[in-house]
């Protein structure tokens, strides 16, 4: 079972996992009533966001189910400790049912770790991509303030911006923002 | 610089290690502090106990589950230091509240006729209520439930009580999820502003001294690095004293109030620094003195009677089984002896008992010290029960005579 508000990533983990050969599994959004389906599936594993809020939650469910036939404990060992660092880094918390043999615990970790590390990276750079475009925009749009206010060219103007970036040891679209925030507290500029 | 990483939940008690790093006391100390922020207790306590960093602000009754065995991953755990004392609220909906005294000042200025009002209430309403708290071994647990206790109210039986982050406390009362709940500031406030809930009491009304959060390392760490825990525990206490300091809540507020941080706005934040909280949407402020305390009365001194407070409280509610050594254990948790050490010489007043029977100041009462002048606060219980540690039993019994959970 995986418990996961973020439709993406619980997708990308299903995945990797029906690919490896599991067939039966659950994804659940961490919200309402998910502690009483959760009793319902009674599931060999669960797999959570390590920075999911509910995990106390759930954690308050394992220590007084009385659905659940067989504890739940964090991890199936603690002596794997290398193994919990690379979990705990990545993001990934996972409970396992007392008496799941190790061998078969450990691939759907690898499995789980590998993927949040994915999606990581790929959110990472979503939101890079996102920036670069907010800051063009920025940039544009100090740019015909400078073209309208100071009867320049569009590269003129984007020359100015940069030089007084670099003078002042600034990024330019930090300049293009103080310079937006300006020309708006100057009024329209015609 | 030592570098140091301390994991922490978005609340107004993590007020004193964002001082530590925001106002540099942590950098006069020659620590480079790093504040981890968590979404959950779970996630706090995995980060202590596998190493990923070497302190966190942790729930008291918590590093007693975790150190003898109750929670996942049992670990030593060691707490030197105490964050903050008081500060959290119960609120409950509009619609369960109107059972109690309508005047909210009246309401949570006598904790005893609520209590009362509170057993009635349940009764009234169209079913079980449903009360959220932070954890199982949160402050904020065992007081609801000492408190409801009182009034002869069963918490396992005659109300639902749901674990839920702070931070998911009000979108729960939004989605009707929940009918009230026990949490650490800004979020009662966060719940009245936004009209889903009144104040119905605060925790320093029901123990007038709580224990709160608590600075916890593993046992293995503080004892193998001396010097930086003494040098992280001067710098806390330094930005304690800031912190208490009327004048500075302001800036306190403003820096708790960052998206790193709380990420809520400053003006829900500062009423239970300054003591000044509104009880319900529109009501006038309610002036409640001692609300948070971060540093007079010694307030960082992990007092080991209080420890064992909680620990009878585990064994009240059946979680764990009375014994010596549990009890030992239990008690060690709470450092008062590193405490000392580190702010021995500072003129930081420094109690003369490391054991005090529990509830029994109505008044301030300067006390034995044996360093400058020490003033305790009250720390009734508002039952006016009084602990004291050397007879657990004998106080566990007297509590069983006249309420549930024995």
């Amino acid at each position: 079972m995986i418990i996961d508000d973020s439709g993406l990533r619980a997708t990308v983990l299903e995945e990797g996992l029906r690919e490896a050969g599991y067939d039966d599994i659950q994804i659940v959004a961490p919200q309402g009533a998910f502690v009483a389906r959760l009793e319902r599936m009674a599931p060999d594993v669960v797999l959570m966001d390590l920075g999911n809020p509910s995990r106390d939650t759930l954690e308050e469910m394992l220590v007084v189910s009385r659905a659940l036939a067989k504890p739940i404990a964090m991890f199936v060992d603690r002596s794997d400790d290398v193994m919990i660092g690379a979990a705990i880094d990545a993001g990934v918390s996972a409970y396992v049912v007392d008496g799941l043999r190790k061998e078969r615990v450990k691939p759907i970790l690898d499995l789980a770790i590998r993927r949040f590390n994915a999606f990581a990276r790929m959110q990472a750079e979503l939101d890079e991509a996102k920036t670069a475009l907010a800051d063009r925009r920025t940039i544009d749009k100090a740019k015909t303030i400078l073209m309208s206010s100071r009867n320049l060219s569009e590269p003129d103007a984007y020359s100015l911006l940069r030089t007084t970036a670099m003078n002042q040891g600034r990024r330019i679209v930090d300049v293009a923002e103080a310079l937006i925030t300006a020309s708006s507290l100057l009024g329209p500029s015609s | 610089m030592t570098p140091l990483s301390i994991a922490f939940l978005p609340l107004t008690d993590s007020a004193v290690l964002v001082a530590a790093r925001e106002k540099g006391f942590a950098a006069d100390h020659d620590i480079a502090l790093a504040l981890v922020r968590a979404e959950s207790w779970a996630t706090v306590r995995d980060r202590l106990v596998f190493g990923q960093v070497q302190a966190a602000q942790m729930l008291a009754p918590l590093a007693l589950a975790v150190t003898l065995g109750l929670s996942q991953h049992p670990a030593a755990i060691a707490a030197p230091f105490k964050l903050n004392v008081n500060g959290n609220a119960l609120v409950m909906s509009p619609t369960f509240a109107a059972a109690l005294d309508p005047d909210v000042t009246a309401r949570a200025g006598d904790p005893v006729a609520t209590a009362h009002d509170f057993a009635t209430a349940i009764g009234l309403y169209r079913r079980k209520p449903v009360i959220g708290v932070v954890h199982r071994f949160s402050s904020h647990a065992l007081m609801l439930r000492y408190w409801l206790g009182f009034a002869g109210v069963d918490p396992d039986r005659d109300v639902t009580l749901r674990v839920l982050s702070p931070s998911l406390m009000v979108a729960a009362m939004r989605s009707g999820e929940i009918d009230g709940f026990i949490a650490g500031e800004p979020w009662g406030s966060a719940a009245i502003a936004a009209g889903l809930a009144e104040l119905v009491t605060l925790g320093s009304r029901i123990w007038q001294r709580g224990v709160e959060k608590v600075l916890a390392f593993r046992e293995d760490w503080l004892a193998a690095n001396p010097d930086t825990v003494d040098r992280l525990i001067l710098a806390l206490s330094r930005a304690a004293a800031w912190c208490d300091d009327p004048a500075h809540h302001a800036e306190l507020a403003d820096l708790l109030a960052r998206d790193t941080y709380l990420g809520q706005p400053a003006e829900l934040i500062l009423p239970a620094l300054a003591g000044q909280m509104v009880p319900r949407l529109g009501d006038p402020a309610l002036h409640a003195p001692d609300a948070m305390i971060f540093h007079r009365e010694a307030a960082g001194f992990p007092w080991r009677s209080q420890a064992l407070w909680i620990y009878s409280q585990f064994v009240r509610w059946g979680w764990i089984e009375a014994g010596p050594d549990t009890e030992r254990r239990a008690a060690d948790v709470f450092r008062s002896d590193i405490y000392r050490r580190a702010l021995a010489g500072t003129g930081e007043p420094m109690p003369g008992a490391s054991m005090k029977v529990e509830g029994s100041i109505g008044v301030s009462l300067p006390v034995g010290s044996s360093k400058g002048s020490l003033t305790l606060g009250p720390d009734r219980f508002f039952d006016g029960a009084v602990f004291d540690p050397s007879d657990i039993a004998g106080y566990l019994t007297a509590t069983g005579e006249n309420s549930p959970g024995l």
